[in-house]
């Protein structure tokens, strides 16, 4: 099954960013029925008609089991906790539209929220990892964190191709500049390459401003059928190419340069039947900067070991560069909820198709918009998944 | 404190936890050996170890003894957070596999992707020996 461009057999027809960055006095819960009940409103529809939900590891309790009954759905037919990290919610995307151009379902929400801000994890403390996991014991004790794994990655990078920590730079510079037009954004202040260079070590060769912010928040869509899509008051957003897969460590023959995007990002072009050159605008998945220097290699958007040139001296700030990135400030400056920024990537791609983003960073006329996702950790193993979206002319 | 400890005494290992895939694994790294999984079927060598070759799909696989000799592949020097400076790496065997693992016994500030190494046994913090490299 696959969609067709234009013919929108599924609709991101609901959207909504929770505005806090910090949560001492929320529940989990309560700030995925926050976010639930603000993507339903903006889509101009309520609890009562969702009858698929998807959730992932950041929904307490027994997932969709225990947030169902907690956010009071009862019409449910169609259920999916697929966990892979911070791509789940694009994968979630992807299942949903399916789900809904199969007949399973008609009006599929998507939840995800957390707390890591108030509950102190700083980002750089050594994750839990699941005792349960093969890959257990040949790991934990050398600490592995999501931060220094993808610092592998980078090093590697700049060893084989040359990437200099200037060019990793620019994308937080990019992101800085237009997280200055985003009131919720948890840092808004404007940096240059300098800043970026000046900020502490945290694990070679990633300063503390190659990496994104950790809050608390969470973000919500809502995927319907499109003869529903048709009855509601939005642009829409139609679902044109998906992808998705995982990448580990293939027994041994480890390769840091890539991301499973590299597979997963044909088929999304193929299904859309669009070619990178057409896209003016990409949420890039942000954890670090070397995440997005390599998706963008991967995505298509340039050669492989080109993306240090690619994004030097602005190219990815909107407006100015050749591509537009991460308009909301991203991760890396704007919010990385329960530290998981695929629901905010999607967010913001469907902001821009509907002409919603800030004046000052929306793409004019966009027809198309990608999202990328890496969950996990980019130098062991991680899910990936790339959304490409169009508005409905 | 153990003689291994006194070594890198910035950062005590956590503790890996056996189970039947890993035990032969980790029992030789207590007696200062390196054991990867081999398998007859493909001719490849696999890591991290398991019963059924990731490769080929062939569960005839064997455990070989490994000298241990190889290049860093890439690395990164953690310096914030707990129990901080360790040099994390993936080391590249002789064999073609790579292994995560930390750097010891060097200048963290010298580290060179490609340097040669060799593996080192050294205690976790309840007294298991596990595998690092140091620079030859």
């Amino acid at each position: 099954m696959s969609f067709a461009a234009n013919k929108y057999d599924a609709c991101i027809a609901g959207i909504y960013e929770h505005p806090l960055r910090v949560a001492p006095n929320h529940t989990v819960a309560q700030l995925h029925a926050e976010v639930a009940r603000g993507a339903l409103q903006d889509a101009g529809l309520t609890l009562d008609d969702v009858d698929g939900y998807f959730c992932a590891g950041d929904a307490p309790g027994m997932g969709p089991v225990s947030m169902a009954d907690y956010l009071g759905l009862k019409k449910l037919t169609y259920l999916d906790s697929t966990d892979t990290g911070g791509s789940s919610y694009l994968t979630h995307v992807n299942h949903a539209a399916r789900a809904i151009a199969a007949g399973q379902c008609k009006v599929a929400l998507i939840t995800l929220a957390g707390r890591p801000k108030s509950e102190g994890s700083s980002g750089t403390q050594v994750r839990s990892q699941w005792a349960s996991a093969p890959d257990f014991a040949f790991e934990k004790p050398y600490s592995p964190a999501p931060l220094n794994t993808y610092a592998m990655c980078a090093m590697r990078h700049m060893y084989e191709f040359g990437t200099t920590s200037e060019q990793l730079a620019w994308i937080k510079v990019a992101a800085s500049h237009h997280a200055q037009h985003n009131p919720n954004a948890a840092l808004k202040d404007v940096l240059t390459v300098e800043d970026v260079l000046n900020s502490p070590m945290i694990a070679d060769p990633l300063h503390r401003a190659d990496c994104c912010v950790v809050t608390d928040s969470g973000g919500a869509l809502v995927v319907v059928h499109p003869d529903i899509a048709k009855t509601l008051k939005k642009p829409v957003v139609t679902m044109m190419g998906a992808g998705e897969t995982t990448k580990g460590q293939m027994g041994g023959k480890v390769d840091l340069t890539y991301s499973g995007l590299a597979w997963a990002a044909p088929l999304a072009f193929k299904e859309a039947k669009l070619t990178p050159e057409q896209i003016r605008y990409a949420s890039i998945y942000d954890s670090f900067t070397i995440t997005v220097l390599i998706q963008l290699e991967d995505l298509g958007f340039c050669k492989k070991g080109e993306g240090g040139k690619f994004v030097e001296g602005g190219q990815l700030i909107s407006g100015k560069g050749k591509l537009a990135f991460n308009t909301d400030g991203g991760g890396l400056c704007n919010n990385h909820p329960a530290n998981r920024g695929g629901m905010t990537k999607v967010i913001e791609a469907v902001r821009q198709l509907r002409g919603e983003a800030h004046p000052a960073v929306q793409v004019p006329n966009l027809e198309f918009a990608l999202a990328s996702g890496i969950g996990g950790a980019l130098g062991t193993r991680h899910g990936a998944s790339v959304l490409i979206m169009g508005r409905l002319q | 404190m153990s003689q291994a400890n006194q070594k890198q005494p910035e950062h005590r290992l956590p503790s890996p936890v056996a189970n039947p895939e890993n035990k032969a694994f980790l029992e030789a790294a207590q007696k200062d050996e390196l054991l990867i999984k081999y398998c007859n079927s493909c001719k490849e060598s696999h890591y991290y170890p398991r019963t059924i070759c990731p490769h080929c799909g062939s569960d005839d696989t064997t455990w070989v003894k490994s000298p241990g000799l190889g290049e860093i592949y890439s690395y990164t020097v953690m310096r914030r957070g707990v129990e901080v400076p360790f040099a994390m790496a993936y080391v590249k065997l002789q064999e073609g596999i790579s292994m995560l693992t930390h750097l010891t016994n060097c200048d963290f500030d010298s580290i060179q992707v490609g340097q040669k190494v060799r593996v080192v046994f050294q205690e976790t913090q309840d007294g298991q020996k596990t595998h690092l490299f140091e620079p030859i």
